[in-house]
């Protein structure tokens, strides 16, 4: 990590990151769900210097004791918190859930989620577009979860949205980048709204290849969650998305089919010989 | 269910609480949350997948059939 704040050109000019005018000092987006402890969630958010992390709304029992606690646990932390609406299968659902979630943390953040498919949890693009319109229209400032469609994206921009959050692969599958030249199309043609990869990250070279490609922000839970030191894991792909944002801020080479000698040829001893003879 | 309030009337209905099936004396939403031991805790509501802003819970009245969400904060991805 110090090495790359102490690297010189591409850390020179400012790097902000921004999500509806609000400035955020990471670029890895941390979810809350499947640690071992409330305590070890707690400490791996804090070592990973993320500054956004996602949470839910779920039903309440046992007199109000598991939402209070956790709430008191996510305010001590002092970052952004970004509600989802995780689980909706209809825009409906999804728009009564972020309107729960605004009152309930106080923020017009959503992560829109509406699942269409068990299996996948892939996104339902037709949902997603309808309620991320009314809600848009409602003063939310709305994060999709989506998929690397383009025209859905469009429409997602044309309803309000200034963040867009593709997958990489199914949500908790570890697979990594999935479509990495859908994703890549995905960058060019939105070159100035933030873009988010959000699920499908299973290790911290995921992350960085998403970073390298000109990815704004990574989001990922079960990764770390689920590592066997989730604390370390998180300190882990927090170098790995500074290490890949520097690069792509550095310029990655181009590739090659051939090879290239990397030494000079000029003044190579025995060069005048040639190649040995093939027996 | 007890009606544990001055006012609840003996008229029950029933509604869905959460998923489970109740039968309530509670006349309004805040009577409810009140019922469910809920009261200066911090949740949410939502009625038939409809949202119930917290300052008008004492005014909802709740009707048979009625399809009730309290929720809460959980961890998330």
């Amino acid at each position: 990590m110090n090495q790359i704040d102490k690297a010189p050109s591409a850390t020179a000019a400012a790097d902000d990151l921004v999500f509806y005018g609000e400035a955020v000092s990471s670029r890895m987006l941390l979810g809350t769900a499947l640690y071992p402890s409330p305590q070890i969630m707690s400490d791996a958010v804090k070592a990973s210097g993320c500054g956004i992390v996602t949470v839910s709304l779920r039903r309440e029992s046992a007199r109000g004791k598991v939402g209070e606690r956790f709430l008191e646990l996510i305010t001590a932390l002092g970052v952004h918190v970004l509600p989802n609406t995780a689980g909706c299968r209809t825009a409906k659902e999804a728009i009564a859930t972020a309107q729960m979630a605004r009152e309930l943390f106080d923020t017009p953040w959503i992560k829109l989620e509406v699942i269409a498919n068990d299996d996948t949890l892939q996104p339902d693009l037709f949902g997603l577009v309808e309620a991320a319109e009314a809600l848009n229209k409602d003063g939310f400032k709305v994060f999709p979860y989506t998929t690397e469609d383009l025209g859905a994206a469009e429409r997602l921009v044309a309803s309000g949205c200034d963040v867009l959050m593709p997958w990489g692969a199914p949500i908790g599958s570890g697979r990594g980048l999935a479509n990495p030249y859908a994703l890549k199309t995905m960058r060019n043609y939105f070159p100035g709204i933030p873009l988010v990869v959000d699920a499908g990250i299973g290790a911290p070279s995921h992350a960085a290849r998403a970073m390298e490609m000109g990815y704004d922000a990574v989001l990922l839970n079960t990764a770390v969650a689920r590592a066997a030191d989730p604390i370390a894991m998180a300190i882990a792909f927090a170098a790995a998305i500074d290490a890949g944002r520097l690069a792509y801020r550095s310029g990655l080479m181009i590739e090659r089919d051939m090879a290239a000698p990397s030494t000079p040829v000029a003044g190579t001893p025995f060069f005048d010989l040639g190649a040995p003879p093939k027996s | 269910m007890q009606a544990t309030t001055a006012k609840t009337t003996t008229q029950e209905i029933e509604i869905t609480l959460n998923g489970t099936s109740l039968r309530t004396s509670c006349l309004t939403l805040a009577q409810l949350i009140e019922d469910q031991d809920l009261s200066g805790v911090r949740v949410a509501t939502a009625i038939n997948e409809e949202f119930v802003p917290a300052t008008t819970r004492a005014d909802r009245r709740l009707a048979a059939g009625d399809r009730i969400e309290i929720v809460s904060a959980r961890q998330g991805g």
